[in-house]
C-alpha cells in the first residue's frame, strides 16, 4: 500500500427501495453489513462518521451519533458530514484523513436516507435570501431543469440524440438486472425511452433517476490494521477529492439563478466537474487510462456521458460514440455504472456516493456476480451536488 | 405595469435590465447584487457599483417545464400550461437563468442564438400582478443551429 492508501476492509447497503421506514434503520442493517464484510466487531471500530442530508425532512437527524446509538454506543469518536450529493464521499474522507493522521485504526463510514415522492423541493417557508427556493419561486426551475441544460447542450454542440440518452438507460438497466441492491430491476428498450412523458425538454422521465430510500456503509482501515486483520492484498482508497470551483465558475450549476462572472477573471482552464477528478487522479498517481471501470452520477442519462469526458474517459464530445459501439457496456472497454447506476437504484443523498464506492469495491475483489467487470484493477466514483460540493473515489487493487 | 416578485434585482423601464454590482476594487460583476463582500479569491473589495447588465444575451442552454414545478413555485394558470425556461450567456461572461417570453417554447431556441430581456407576469397576488425578467428570442436568430457557439 502507498503511504495515503487506506484499506476498505468492508462494505454493506440496505436494497434500495421505497420502504418507508426510519432511515436509521436501513444504515444499521448496511453497517451490520460492512462489519460482517470486514470481518470487525462494532466494539473495535473507533471512529464513525455519518453522512447528513437536509434535503428529505431530517435536517440535523442524519447524524454519526444515530447510528452509533442504533448499533449501541461504544465509546467511538463521532463525525458528521454534509456535502449534498457528495456527502458520503466527504465522509469518507473524514474517516480517511483521522487514519492516515495515525489518530484513528478502523472506521465506520454510513450514509443512509428515507425520501419523499415526487420532484425533490425545498424545505417549507419563505426564504428570498436562498438560491434554491428562488430557482422554484422566480422561474419554476426545478432539479430535472438543470439536467435538461446539459443534455441539451449535449445535442446542439456534439449532435446528441435523444436516443443515445436512451441508450445510456438501456445499458444502465442491462447491468443493474440482476444487483440485489438495486431498486429497478427489468429491462429497458428504447422505446421504452421514448414512449415515457417528456418532463424537461429533451429528457423523458425514464431518463431522470427516482429518489430512493436506502443506505450503505463502509469499513475503512489503516495499513497496520489492515495487516493485523490478515488483509493482505484489501481494495484501497487510493485518491480522494472534494475539491471547491474555483473562481470564476462559470458553468451554470443547481440550484444557482446565476454563475460568476469572467469579465475581471479569467475562466479556469478545466470546469468544476473536470477539477473534480483531476484532484483524484494526481492523488492517486493514477492516469485516466488505467481506469477499468467507473461509476458516475447519471443523475440524468445525459449526465453520465458529461462525466466521461469530465473524468477523461474519453475526449469532449466522444461519449455518445463509445455508447453506441458498447464500449461502456460491461464487457467494452471501459464500462461505466455496472451496477445499474442511479437508473436502477435512485438517489438516496448520503448513502449514494458509498454505494459507488461498495460498488467498486465488488468489482475489485471480483465479487460483483452477474456484473463483473473482468479484471478490474483500478475504479473510479464521480458525483456533484449542489452548493459547490463534487467528490471522486480512485480505487484501487 | 405590475410590481417586482423580488425587489432590485431588475428595472421596469422602457429597456428594462438586470441588476447587478460591480466590485470597486476588482471590477468583478456580480447577479444578484446584496454581497458585502467580493467573491474573487484575489480582492478582498468590500464595496460596489449598480451596474445595468447587457440586455441581450446568447441561449447558453434552455428547456421546458412540462409538468407543474412543486412550492415555492406560484402556478400562473390553472390548469397548468408549461413554460420554456433559458439559461443565457451575457457579455460581462455570466449566465442568467429565466423564463422564456410568453409565447416562446423551446422550438423557438438553440444554443448559441440572441434573446433579449423583457418584463412579465410572473403570476399576480393581493397586491396584483408580480412582474419577472424572461427572455425573448430575437428573431433574426432563431433559425440558428447552434453551430455559431
Amino acid at each position: 500500500m502507498n503511504p495515503n492508501d487506506i484499506a476498505v476492509l468492508g462494505v454493506g447497503m440496505h436494497p434500495w427501495g421505497k420502504w418507508g421506514r426510519n432511515f436509521a434503520e436501513y444504515g444499521l442493517h448496511a453497517a451490520r453489513a460492512a462489519l460482517a464484510d470486514a470481518g470487525v466487531a462494532w466494539s473495535q471500530i473507533d471512529f464513525v462518521v455519518g453522512g447528513e442530508t437536509v434535503r428529505n425532512g431530517y435536517a440535523g437527524y442524519v447524524a454519526g451519533s444515530t447510528f452509533a446509538q442504533a448499533l449501541g454506543w461504544n465509546g467511538a469518536r463521532v463525525a458528521t458530514a454534509y456535502a449534498a450529493c457528495a456527502t458520503g464521499a466527504q465522509a469518507l474522507e473524514v474517516a480517511r484523513t483521522r487514519i492516515l493522521a495515525g489518530l484513528s485504526e478502523v472506521a465506520l463510514v454510513v450514509g443512509a436516507d428515507t425520501t419523499p415522492k415526487g420532484f425533490l423541493a425545498p424545505n417549507a417557508g419563505e426564504r428570498w435570501d436562498d438560491p434554491d427556493w428562488l430557482r422554484f419561486r422566480l422561474f419554476g426551475a426545478t432539479n430535472p431543469a438543470y439536467f435538461a441544460f446539459y443534455a441539451r447542450r449535449r445535442m446542439d454542440l456534439y449532435g446528441a440524440t435523444v436516443e443515445d440518452f436512451a441508450r445510456v438507460k438501456v445499458k444502465n438497466a442491462a447491468h443493474g438486472l440482476t444487483n440485489p441492491n438495486a431498486r429497478y430491476r427489468s429491462s429497458v428498450t428504447i422505446e421504452d425511452v421514448l414512449a415515457s412523458p417528456v418532463v424537461c425538454d429533451p429528457l423523458h422521465l425514464l431518463d431522470i433517476c427516482a429518489t430512493s430510500d436506502g443506505a450503505a456503509a463502509v469499513v475503512v482501515a489503516s495499513a497496520e490494521f489492515a495487516k493485523r486483520m490478515g488483509a493482505d492484498h484489501p481494495v484501497r482508497v487510493s485518491g480522494l477529492s472534494t475539491v471547491t470551483p474555483t473562481f470564476p465558475n462559470t458553468v451554470l450549476d443547481m440550484p444557482n439563478i446565476a454563475t460568476d462572472a469572467a469579465n475581471a477573471v479569467s475562466a479556469p482552464e478545466l470546469t468544476f466537474k473536470a477539477s473534480i477528478g483531476r484532484a483524484a487522479y494526481e492523488e492517486a498517481g493514477v492516469d485516466p487510462a488505467d481506469v477499468s471501470v467507473a461509476e458516475v452520477y447519471d443523475l440524468s442519462t445525459a449526465l453520465e456521458l458529461d462525466w466521461m469526458e469530465d473524468l477523461r474517459l474519453c475526449g469532449p464530445g466522444e461519449a455518445e460514440q463509445l455508447l453506441r459501439d458498447g464500449e461502456t457496456t460491461i464487457g467494452g472497454r471501459i464500462p461505466i455504472n455496472p451496477s445499474g447506476g442511479l437508473a436502477c437504484f435512485g438517489e438516496a443523498v448520503p448513502a449514494q456516493a458509498l454505494a459507488q464506492v461498495c460498488e467498486l469495491t465488488w468489482q475489485l475483489r471480483g465479487q460483483a456476480e452477474g456484473r463483473q467487470v473482468e479484471g478490474a484493477r483500478v475504479g473510479i466514483t464521480a458525483n456533484q451536488g449542489l452548493f459547490g460540493h463534487g467528490s471522486s473515489v480512485i480505487l484501487t487493487r | 405595469m405590475g410590481t417586482p416578485v423580488i425587489e432590485g434585482w431588475f428595472t421596469q423601464d422602457p429597456e428594462p435590465g438586470l441588476i447587478g454590482s460591480s466590485c470597486d476594487a476588482c471590477g468583478t460583476v456580480f447577479f444578484p447584487s446584496g454581497l458585502s463582500f467580493c467573491r474573487n479569491p484575489q480582492c478582498e473589495g468590500t464595496s460596489f457599483a449598480p451596474v445595468t447588465l447587457s440586455r441581450r444575451g446568447r441561449v447558453w442552454s434552455y428547456t421546458d417545464a412540462q409538468y407543474q414545478p412543486p412550492a415555492p413555485y406560484v402556478p400562473a394558470r390553472d390548469p397548468y400550461e408549461p413554460f420554456a425556461i433559458a439559461a443565457v450567456e451575457l457579455a460581462e461572461g455570466l449566465v442568467v437563468l429565466g423564463q422564456v417570453a410568453e409565447g416562446y417554447g423551446v422550438v423557438d431556441l438553440a444554443v448559441g442564438a440572441e434573446v433579449e430581456l423583457v418584463i412579465e407576469t410572473l403570476y399576480v397576488d393581493d397586491s396584483g400582478d408580480r412582474t419577472i425578467w424572461r427572455w425573448r428570442p430575437v428573431s433574426s436568430s432563431t433559425a440558428t443551429n447552434g453551430d455559431n457557439q
